[in-house]
């Protein structure tokens, strides 16, 4: 028998396993403190609806979901740590990797902290193509919740519809970088890329065939009345609760709140460009429910679209995107948070740096997905167990960024 | 307000004398940094004074200072107002050595799982707080990575965890450290 050990030794379906298994600690509710007809029930890890890898523990009744803890951590790499053994700008892919569908909005807040640090700033084309990039990134994030936010409650075609438009976009930053996913594309003090030529005529196509497309993606579901039913009483979160929950985005604007750093903390220049900070107004029932997330951001892919445009009339036609790339980067003694406005809400992060090193003394992340998550277990209470689905798709989270 | 008159005011609701507390209202983003035993109290004052109507409570972050006197976790605590539009950041510390802090849980909710995930990965422990376990790690992890004298494991349940030798070699060197844990 001694032939079949595995080379992990240890591996538990080798017949030769002795090892006691871990303490299973993996469960918040205890069956002993059960009430008669309730019982505990896990959705996920692997469940298609959760987004990614993430465990929800549920204790119902019936249908009725009691109590709800999310269990998080399986994509956890720490890349804090590794930030400590990495130079400055070797960082910038390990912050891609966070929210692997808003690339752009990573290594941007990440590259603005350094840049606060360092006390450096941009030239116009690069805050120009900055805006651009992030504003695109912010279509294509939205596209993909608002499909996929389409396919969880049950329709079909808003789903394709939206994957076609963002397959557009992803097709425009391959061209400019060269990657479709994770992009490597903000560097301290620049781009990695000019715009091609002919990138600025191709962007303007697709946002005049784009809009149309949004038009009657939103005409089919937004305004459904399966949809507005299944969505608008559900998962209400107060705007008191918002705040108590530092939540941020489109989630916070969800709840009538009226914040948005790119008007209230502008960067980049956010505050020469003619945009509305879109806030729920709620037609279909109580404020802060899941259609008045979702609708946020229906609403702002019509925003960042002005935004695009005027930042493509604008942009400079001369300017070297390398220009303030530092050579080397070694800031002083110090410290810098910077927010910015990430499709997914407030994207902010903290570098502590000695003096003169090469090396972070320590970076972290902030992510608005994890703060968004921590308020799960208050807005689930009470609901149905299929409006949990509708709950997770409408704050929007992304477990590479909850899980760092 | 501006970041030299939030802190005046924070300090004499607090009864801290001038020169007793470090505090930097000229710095990137301004900061003050009181004893922990008074963290409560300023957290309960900045979020309920209307002047100051600090709102939320942004993110909270542990920063490991081991060559210090005395060694020492900073944990930092980034404070917006969306009312009034400021920004402030509150700094503690608190010991290497089986340290805690109160919670702030009871003045921000967002608290609970920031407080979950700086005891995960640095070891404090916060007092009074309503869920006290680990959050990104299994709850058997062997110490709190984040610390800078914290050790690879070689084995967690007999699965081999250390980075590779490859990996651990060009660190040592000085290189550029690998993408992922076997490198």
């Amino acid at each position: 028998m001694a032939e079949q050990r595995s080379p992990v030794d240890g591996a538990p379906l080798v017949t030769l396993y002795d090892e006691e298994l871990p303490p299973d600690n993996s469960y918040a509710f205890s069956p002993e403190e059960l009430e008669e007809d309730e019982m505990i029930l896990n959705m996920g890890p692997q469940h298609p609806s959760t987004h990614g890898v993430l465990r929800v523990e549920l204790k119902t009744d019936g249908e009725i979901v009691k109590d709800a803890r999310p269990h998080i951590g399986y994509l956890h790499r720490n890349f804090e740590k590794h930030a400590e053994n990495i130079d400055y700008q070797g960082v910038i892919p390990f912050t891609d990797r966070m929210d692997y569908v808003g690339s752009m909005g990573n290594s941007l807040a990440y590259a603005l902290t350094v840049e606060k640090l360092l006390g450096i700033g941009v030239g116009e084309r690069v805050a120009g193509i900055r805006v651009i990039t992030a504003e695109l990134q912010r279509i294509a994030s939205h596209l993909l919740a608002m499909g996929t936010y389409g396919m969880d409650i049950g329709a079909f075609t808003p789903f394709l519809l939206c994957f076609q438009q963002r397959e557009r976009v992803l097709d425009l930053f391959e061209w400019l970088c060269g990657a479709r996913l994770l992009y490597n594309y903000n560097w301290v003090g620049g781009v990695s890329h000019d715009l091609p030529e002919g990138w600025t005529d191709k962007c303007r196509r697709f946002l005049d065939e784009f809009v149309p497309v949004l038009d009657e993606v939103d005409k089919l579901l937004s305004h459904n009345k399966i949809f507005i039913r299944r969505t608008a009483d559900i998962g209400i979160i107060t705007p008191a609760m918002a705040k108590d929950y530092a939540l941020s985005g489109p989630n916070l604007r969800g709840s009538g709140i009226d914040w948005d750093l790119r008007r209230d903390d502008p960067y980049l220049g956010y505050e020469n460009y003619d945009f509305n900070v879109v806030v729920a107004d709620s037609p279909h029932g109580p404020v802060g429910s899941c259609w008045d997330r979702y609708f946020v951001r229906v609403r702002e892919m019509y925003e960042s679209v002005k935004i695009v445009r005027q930042a493509l009339d604008r942009l400079p036609a001369e300017g070297d995107v390398h220009e303030n790339v530092p050579r080397f980067v070694r800031p002083l003694a110090g410290e810098a948070y910077c927010r910015s406005e990430a499709p997914r809400g407030e994207l902010a992060f903290y570098i502590v740096a000695e003096n003169k090193k090469p090396i972070p003394y320590r970076v972290k992340g902030r992510s608005p997905c994890f703060v968004a998550m921590g308020l799960f277990h208050e807005i689930t209470r009470g609901e149905m167990i299929a409006d949990i689905i509708a709950i997770i798709g409408s704050l929007d989270i992304v477990l590479g960024e909850i899980d760092r | 307000m501006s970041a030299a008159s939030i802190i005046e005011r924070l300090a004499a609701h607090l009864g801290l004398e001038e020169g007793s507390f470090e505090s930097d209202a000229e710095a990137k983003d301004p900061w003050v940094r009181i004893p922990g035993d008074r963290l409560l109290a300023a957290a309960r004052f900045l979020k309920t004074d209307p002047e100051l109507d600090f709102d939320t409570l942004h993110c909270v972050s542990g920063v490991d200072w081991p060559a210090d006197d005395p060694p020492a976790i900073e944990v930092v605590y980034h404070l917006t107002s969306l009312s009034r539009k400021h920004w402030i950041v509150l700094k503690t510390r608190v010991g290497r050595e089986g340290g805690s802090l109160p919670t702030l849980e009871t003045v921000w909710k967002t608290a609970n799982w920031h407080e979950r995930e700086t005891y995960d990965l640095f070891g404090v422990r916060f007092e009074g707080h309503s869920d006290h376990r680990r959050i990104l790690l299994p709850a058997d992890w062997p110490g709190h990575p984040l610390l800078r004298d914290w050790e690879w494991p070689e084995t967690w349940h007999k699965i081999p965890v250390k980075p590779g030798r490859q990996m651990t070699e060009r660190a040592e060197g000085g290189q550029m450290t690998g993408v992922g844990p076997f490198d």
